[in-house]
């Protein structure tokens, strides 16, 4: 329903198109201006989606069907979604703060920004006033996908694989500085930790568990050794040592006063 | 029947975008439903064919056989309390099932369900729509449906769900990979990445001339092209996170993974997105590789009209309802995988394979056009190297283990101490053995419907 009447009215605006393009225009502009507001990272992230998202269907509509599905499957699909596991392992509550580390610094980017913006859509607007598309019916002659595989594989060939190699450069570079190897002289095998458990001087066994006494059933509460001994052993060591008051170890009263 | 009626049944993209609107109304609707429905009907025929595979007869009160099961769990799941926890954020943990869902529907509508019939007058194809890049519409549908179980588990606020989300992403981002190869073979031979294009051209095997003889290759790309098959299928489980794969709700390590604090409806949104993407899975997988709404190969010969008009939804259920019931045969015969087994499965097994199996594609469909002899010595030299490859491949078989004793004495100074070897402890003279009897029991195994 979509491509091919958009293939046919590439060259002039249909009414389908200006329809879909005045929802999402919006729409995308709503998402490009919440990923700079949101305080959230991961908010910040989502307004991202929906702007790439709809760019995505504006390429479907300018007679680009491929890059546009290529748009939401690479870019929304799987590199934002490693930012976002990014994003998660960073924690859900860092939040950025409005603190001025330069003093004017807000209100010099709000300037530079409306000025750098006014710039380019006044360039864009004085260059594109006025062009109609043309030439868009024989590159997609024979199908949008073909006239892009042709050139990929034959004009741009050589670009195309020098793309491919800097990213694996770049992954393969990430990863080994990333991965951490120990040699195998360094790993402990069963037998050299089974020898460092039964050195002099280390228990071999497991620790006893904490005492349990009439007078009290916490796990503060040290275990008797067989020789009356109390065992330092039994009691976790993040649990202060204290002593209970006489309100803490009387029987809590169940019974009605 | 005849080339001309088979050509005009056939629908091509030129055919789309033509209907009125409500003939599209009408088709997004029955997308729709049927997605439902698959889903109502789906879980019920999980749970009474995992029941027959643990003998027992599984849900059978609601309704006859049970059928109606699932829409009163569905029902009880409406009248739930709807939980939001406190460290939730609350917008997204809102979305999240919403969108799963969504992205699960959205990809039936690509899906081709039958030939160009007609409807009130109009002669249509049976297909809400289909575009030049329709697979990869399907891709996308998928790769944005794993938002929704990566928000879900981020935006519930405490740690299993963040784990199971996390998981997730990675497990289906993964195997996203090993799909995406692997239809790639598809699009070499078929050509064309529209979905009513694909199906077309799984219509007639393909003649080729083999040493002389010529031989008509099937045109179902589940046999033409076998290892995509099979990668893609295992893909397609580990992308709708069934059993075995389904590491990011595992149950035995966490609690429920991304669904953990999800309750009412919002958990319903998530299960059903899950089956809709089972059945979308089947359907796509049917498109893909089983020859879609054609009826399978003997019945053509025998009966000419077997592709065309209304019957065609028959086969495509039918082959739809087998890839359902071998999701479900998986999910009761297989144990769960443990994550880095299935990491590398999919890394390190799947992907190579497939990249191997592509250039190997590739190579054949390039020499396609050569002479005999020389295409000949082509295939044979690459089958020699490969073959080679795999006598010389340098093997990691380990060194054979010393004998016992020698291992015995090897063992350092202060090692636990070990039996004899040949130590034999004599029976306990006190011990008496005392077999008991068996009472035989009396209770008569009633019918079906007499077990609750």
């Amino acid at each position: 329903m979509t491509t091919q009447t958009v293939l046919a009215e590439a060259a002039s605006v249909g009414g389908g198109e200006a329809v879909t393009f005045w929802i999402l225009a919006p729409l995308a502009l709503i998402g490009a201006i919440g990923m700079v507001w949101a305080r959230n990272a991961v908010h910040s992230a989502l307004w991202l989606v929906l702007t790439m998202l709809c760019l995505g269907v504006f390429y479907v509509l300018q007679a680009g069907p491929f890059i546009g599905m290529v748009q939401i499957i690479v870019y929304t699909g799987a590199i934002m979604m490693l930012f976002l596991f990014v994003l998660m392992l960073v924690g859900r509550d860092s939040s950025d703060s409005l603190i001025e580390t330069l003093r004017g610094q807000r209100t010099a980017a709000i300037v530079l920004a409306l000025g750098f913006a006014g710039l380019v859509g006044t360039g864009l607007y004085r260059a594109l006033d006025g062009v109609r598309a043309v030439g868009l019916d024989k590159p997609n002659g024979e199908g949008n996908v073909q006239g892009i595989a042709r050139l990929l594989f034959t004009k741009y060939v050589f670009a195309f694989e020098l793309t491919s190699a800097l990213l694996i450069t770049a992954a393969v570079g990430a990863m080994v500085l990333a991965h951490v190897e120990r040699r195998k002289a360094d790993r402990m095998d069963q037998i050299a930790t089974m020898k460092a458990r039964f050195r002099p001087g280390n228990y071999p066994g497991p620790k006893p568990g904490p005492g349990v006494f009439a007078t009290s059933s916490s796990v503060a509460t040290p275990a008797r050794l067989p020789d009356g001994k109390l065992s330092e052993r039994s009691i976790p060591e993040i649990l202060p040592a204290r002593e209970l008051t006489a309100e803490e170890t009387s029987l809590k009263g169940t019974e009605k006063k | 029947m005849s080339p001309v009626l088979a050509a005009a049944q056939d629908p091509t993209l030129a055919d789309f975008g033509k209907d009125p609107w409500w003939l599209v109304l009408i088709k997004i609707l029955f997308a729709f439903v049927f997605g439902l429905l698959a889903t109502l009907l789906g879980v019920w025929f999980e749970r009474r064919v995992v029941g027959r595979m643990a003998v027992r007869p599984g849900p059978n009160q609601v309704g006859p056989f049970g059928l109606l099961q699932t829409l009163a769990d569905g029902l009880k799941m409406a009248f739930k309390e709807d939980i939001l926890p406190r460290a939730a954020d609350k917008v997204v943990y809102f979305f999240a099932p919403t969108i799963s869902v969504i992205c699960a529907v959205t990809a039936l509508s690509v899906v081709p369900f039958g030939p160009k019939v007609s409807i009130f007058g109009h002669w249509t194809p049976l297909q809400v729509t289909d575009v030049s890049v329709a697979v990869l519409v399907l891709l996308a549908c998928s790769s944005m449906g794993i938002y929704g179980i990566v928000l879900g588990g981020w935006a519930s606020g405490s740690t299993y769900p963040l784990l199971g989300g996390l998981r997730s992403s990675a497990q289906m981002i993964s195997y996203e990979v090993a799909m995406g190869l692997s239809i790639v073979a598809v699009f070499m031979t078929a050509g064309t990445m529209s979905t009513s294009g694909i199906v077309a051209a799984q219509a007639h095997g393909s003649k080729l001339d083999v040493l002389g003889w010529n031989v008509t290759a099937p045109g179902w790309y589940a046999i033409l092209l076998l290892p995509s098959f099979v990668i893609f299928f295992i893909a397609t489980v580990g992308e709708t996170n069934r059993a075995p794969f389904d590491l990011p709700e595992a149950e035995s390590e966490l609690v429920a993974g991304f669904m953990t604090e999800y309750s009412s409806l919002k958990f319903a949104l998530f299960m059903l997105s899950e089956y809709v993407s089972m059945v979308t899975m089947s359907a796509v997988t049917t498109t893909l590789f089983l020859g879609g709404w054609r009826a399978p190969a003997p019945i053509t010969t025998f009966w000419a009209g077997a592709n065309s008009g209304w019957w065609p939804m028959l086969w495509f259920f039918g082959k739809v309802l087998i890839l359902v019931f071998v999701f479900v045969w998986l999910r009761g015969t297989l144990p769960r995988l443990r994550y880095d087994q299935f990491m590398r499965f999919g890394w390190k097994v799947l992907l190579p394979i497939n990249l191997v199996w592509i250039l190997v594609l590739a190579g054949l469909r390039s020499i396609e056009d050569w002479q005999t002899r020389d295409r000949l010595v082509a295939t044979g030299v690459g089958a020699g190297v490969l073959l080679l490859a795999t006598l010389f491949w340098p093997s990691r078989k380990k060194e054979p283990k010393p004998p016992l004793q020698e291992q015995v004495n090897s063992r350092p100074h202060g090692s636990f101490p070990l039996p004899p070897m040949d130590l034999q402890v004599p029976p306990s003279p006190r011990t008496k053995r005392v077999v008991a009897e068996r009472e035989p029991a009396n209770v008569v195994a009633g019918p079906d419907s007499r077990e609750v």
